[in-house]
């Protein structure tokens, strides 16, 4: 059946089979391969993206279910030139290792620093329980977030300073 | 993994819903999809139509009528966290990790009656009621009459759970949950409630087939007497590679104890 979604801004319309993951849309019609596929049983938050602002296992939605809705993922928040301020953490901050992770662990952090510009560590734990590292260990990826949290902040400070 | 293939319907409305349901036995409902998506994948589960319902406004969000909250099905646990539901909210943030919560609903995992699902003791301890609607109208469900089985609720074939009636006011409640480190699903979980007259109530989830009542639980809470030992028969209870039935039973002993405490 006919699906369109709009991805990091782009509408797209392609027929899907109704069983296609919106992970492998994402993947496999669009070519998005930031999104990553890691454990297929919802629990390792490596495809997470956003969905209509919100972020979601695309693993664990329906490319139909997406019909209509707004998508963002790993490769819709920056660009190479300008890092988003998550992007620039992990790399500041040693919060990655292999990588494979990592799409989902940015994903799942902008969300919570969307609602939470300065979180604790153990906020920031409880938030990514949805997101398993192997390698780090995760202390760098606390480290990472709160150096992304930390910019941001100085960004709007100096936003509110200008207007 | 890719499920079986399936056809795929989005209903506009509750009564849509019913009149497709009516029409095609075969459609198996989709809420926010985080039991049955991944029961799919797996090849657990091979419906061969889904219905679904996930989009559906009139299903969504939090009213007060008087001394009860007038939750729709399809609330995300996400809303229902930072809602001022009693107790829900608390159970709602042990539920998966905040993507999950931004996805499944409240009615979706009731309905499901996953055995090792958080809300199904919430739910008990709190006496909430059940609103479902069928071909045949509208019927409202007593917690007590609400979880039949492993995966089994009242709602049948042809039936849309829409709405969940819970008290407004209790004196204290409290969950407390051991979890599984990798499915964050309870491994045995007790809720226990201080009504508004004063009356203790208390469940357990996660250890048995279907969440329960704790009778003995609440007859020496309300007679001022602490939790105890010994709460429910390990005979009655679930065993796998994670817990023994024994271990499970002293879990609930244990969580009942804490959650007591608290209220």
């Amino acid at each position: 059946m006919n699906v369109t979604v709009t991805v990091n801004g782009k509408a797209h319309t392609r027929d899907v089979e109704p069983r296609t993951l919106l992970v492998h849309f994402l993947r496999e019609d669009l070519g998005l391969t930031g999104t990553h596929v890691g454990c297929d049983t919802s629990q390792c938050g490596a495809c997470t993206v956003h969905l209509n602002g919100e972020a979601v296992k695309s693993c664990t939605v329906l490319a139909v279910q997406a019909g209509g809705m707004e998508v963002t993922t790993i490769e819709g928040i920056g660009t190479a030139a300008e890092l988003h301020p998550l992007q620039t953490g992990f790399w500041e901050k040693h919060g990655l290792q292999c990588g494979f992770c990592t799409p989902g662990m940015i994903m799942s952090a902008a969300e919570l620093l969307r609602h939470d510009p300065d979180p604790s560590e153990e906020t920031i734990r409880h938030h990514l329980e949805g997101n398993y590292c192997r390698c780090t260990g995760y202390h760098n990826i606390v480290f990472a977030v709160q150096h992304a949290a930390a910019a941001m902040r100085e960004r709007q400070a100096g936003q509110a300073a200008d207007d | 993994m890719y499920p079986a293939n399936f056809d795929y319907h989005r209903a506009s409305s509750v009564q849509e819903a019913l009149a497709m349901m009516a029409e095609n036995p075969d459609l198996k409902v989709i809420a926010g999809g985080h039991s049955l998506l991944p029961a799919m994948r797996l090849r657990l589960a091979q419906p061969p139509a889904l219905l679904d319902v996930f989009g559906l406004e009139e299903l969504r969000g939090i009213r007060r009528e008087g001394d009860v909250f007038v939750v729709g099905a399809m609330t995300t646990h996400a809303q229902v966290l930072r809602s001022e539901l009693p107790l829900f909210p608390e159970v709602a943030h042990e539920v998966g990790d905040p993507m999950v919560r931004n996805r499944g609903t409240i009615g979706g995992s009731l309905a499901h009656a996953d055995p090792s699902a958080d809300y199904p003791a919430a739910a008990l301890a709190l006496g909430v009621e059940f609103v479902i609607r069928g071909p045949g109208g509208e019927r409202t469900v007593p917690a007590d009459e609400m979880f039949v089985g492993m995966f089994e609720s009242a709602v049948g074939l042809g039936e849309l759970l829409t709405h969940i009636r819970i008290p407004a006011s209790v004196r204290g409640s409290a969950y407390e949950k051991f979890k599984h480190p990798a499915s964050h699903y309870a491994i045995a979980g007790v809720a226990v409630v201080r009504h508004a007259d004063g009356e203790i109530r208390a469940a357990y989830t996660g250890a048995g087939e279907r969440a329960e009542r704790l009778p003995l639980l609440e007859e020496r809470l309300n007679a001022g007497q602490p939790a105890g030992e010994g709460l429910v028969d390990a005979a009655n209870l679930l065993g796998d590679r994670f817990a023994s039935p024994e271990y499970r039973a002293h879990l609930v002993d244990v969580l009942a104890g804490r959650a007591a405490a608290r209220v």
